[in-house]
């Protein structure tokens, strides 16, 4: 996979009245991988899709797609032919047919792919003759998505693409992202709340809390720092803390203790062992895990 | 392809999942040597997985010597991989594992009881006092 960042912001701000919603985010996505970007709602993930599109500006920092500054109006036009956007309201125009639809957006993208067009209008089971209007939610996120996918993009932003879809459709959206990055070499970025979707597609994540970024990487590199120990006692769990670097939630119940640490590794085992329990129990975490211990949950 | 069925959220990385399903299917003589493998971009699709993932998993099986990456033509079981002496021998185990198994359900033992006193088994918790290679993850990752 090539370093090449397709998305890059260094120091991010942004403001809306008396609200920081970014405070000097460093985000990264390189080229070729499909990038889970997680937050609880509130937390920034709309704000920095909308300065991505140039759809509205930092107050401070940098972001740059595919090199080029996005606040920059010729740039922005240029981003704006290579990137492809579904929104989560997957705005469509209603009082149209879905061929209507189609053969009109076609109409704006020289590079339209008219192989995809032929596949998805059928993978998806969208007849052209039908209104816009009587669509499902489900089905105008499939022809929202057909949309963006035929328009030959290198970078397909999508915000929450599988919100309140039926586990079969939302299957059939990840499917679609996924060929889409195989067939094309594109790029993905993705915002969702669904977290075991992030971990069956996404090779990379990005984790924002309060506008900074707080957890981004490898999602196996990620994944591999984090481990949750069980430690189980004869009698009363003594208190242990523990004294390695990062960051170590140690939970207490009677007989056990539960430890999810973000540096997994010897140090911590080592100094496990030294309180002497009967057993010790390791095991892997998942991206929920590292999620809830990674934002701020209290209100 | 049926042989490859990785769980997302167990915690463990697909594509160590999915290396140690294939080095599975040839243990069992489900792939054989010179057998090829799925495409990467068909087996993204069926299993629904990021490519980049099966990539890595398949760099790392041929890294181990377990599969041959040729050129344009795809992925093969590497030609000497298993001998037919290893597929019997793990064959054979299977009979042994199955016996135990059925054995310890008979005294009423369940079946997620089964698996953990096995994983605290290999990761040597319930001899030592503590495990001598933590399970999973820490176990399978390379430094």
């Amino acid at each position: 996979m090539s370093d090449n960042a397709v998305i890059q912001t260094i120091d991010l701000w942004k403001r809306y009245d008396e609200v920081e919603a970014l405070r000097g985010l460093n985000l990264r996505v390189p080229a070729g991988s499909i990038c889970g970007f997680l937050g609880r709602n509130g937390a920034g993930k709309t704000t920095t899709i909308k300065v991505l599109l140039g759809m509205s500006h930092a107050s401070k920092g940098t972001a740059l797609v595919f090199g080029l500054s996005c606040a920059e109006p010729r740039a922005g036009v240029d981003v704006r032919r290579r990137v492809a956007f579904v929104s989560d309201e997957k705005d469509l125009y209603d009082y149209m047919t879905i061929g209507e639809m189609v053969a009109f957006t076609r109409s704006f993208y020289p590079r339209w792919r008219d192989d995809l067009e032929q596949r998805y209008l059928r993978a998806f089971d969208l007849r052209p003759e039908r209104a816009i209007k009587g669509l499902s939610r489900g089905m105008r996120t499939k022809a929202a998505l057909l949309l963006a996918l035929c328009r030959g993009a290198e970078l397909l932003i999508l915000d929450e693409p599988t919100a309140a879809l039926d586990p079969a459709m939302a299957e059939d959206v990840l499917q679609a992202l996924v060929s889409y990055v195989a067939d094309e070499n594109s790029t993905v970025f993705f915002s969702s709340h669904q977290l075991t979707e992030v971990e069956q597609i996404a090779d990379h994540i990005a984790i924002v809390d309060r506008g900074q970024l707080v957890v981004d990487g490898a999602l196996d590199d990620v994944r591999a720092k984090y481990q949750r120990i069980q430690l189980v006692f004869e009698n009363d769990a003594p208190d242990i803390r523990v004294h390695a670097p990062g960051s170590h939630r140690v939970r207490k119940q009677g007989r056990v203790i539960t430890i999810l640490t973000a540096s997994a590794g010897a140090a911590v085992m080592d100094e496990v062992r030294g309180y002497r329990p009967s057993s010790i129990d390791v095991s892997p975490v998942s991206l929920k895990d590292i999620f809830l211990e990674s934002v701020h949950t209290e209100d | 392809m049926v042989l490859l069925k990785p769980n997302p959220s167990s915690g463990v990385p697909i594509y160590l999942q999915l290396m140690e399903q294939v080095k599975h299917a040839i243990e069992t003589g489900a792939l054989r040597a010179g057998e090829q493998l799925p495409g990467i971009r068909p087996l993204a699709e069926e299993l629904v997985v990021n490519p980049n993932t099966i990539a890595k998993a398949y760099r790392e099986l041929e890294h181990d010597g377990i599969i041959e990456l040729r050129q344009g033509a795809g992925a093969f079981v590497a030609d000497r991989v298993v001998t037919k002496k290893d597929a019997d021998r793990v064959r054979a185990s299977q009979a042994a594992v199955a016996a135990a198994v059925d054995g310890l359900r008979n005294r009423g033992v369940t079946d997620d009881e089964i698996r953990r006193l096995f994983e605290a088994e290999l990761s040597g918790v319930s001899r030592s006092g503590g495990p001598a290679s933590a399970r999973a993850t820490e176990g399978k990752r390379r430094e």
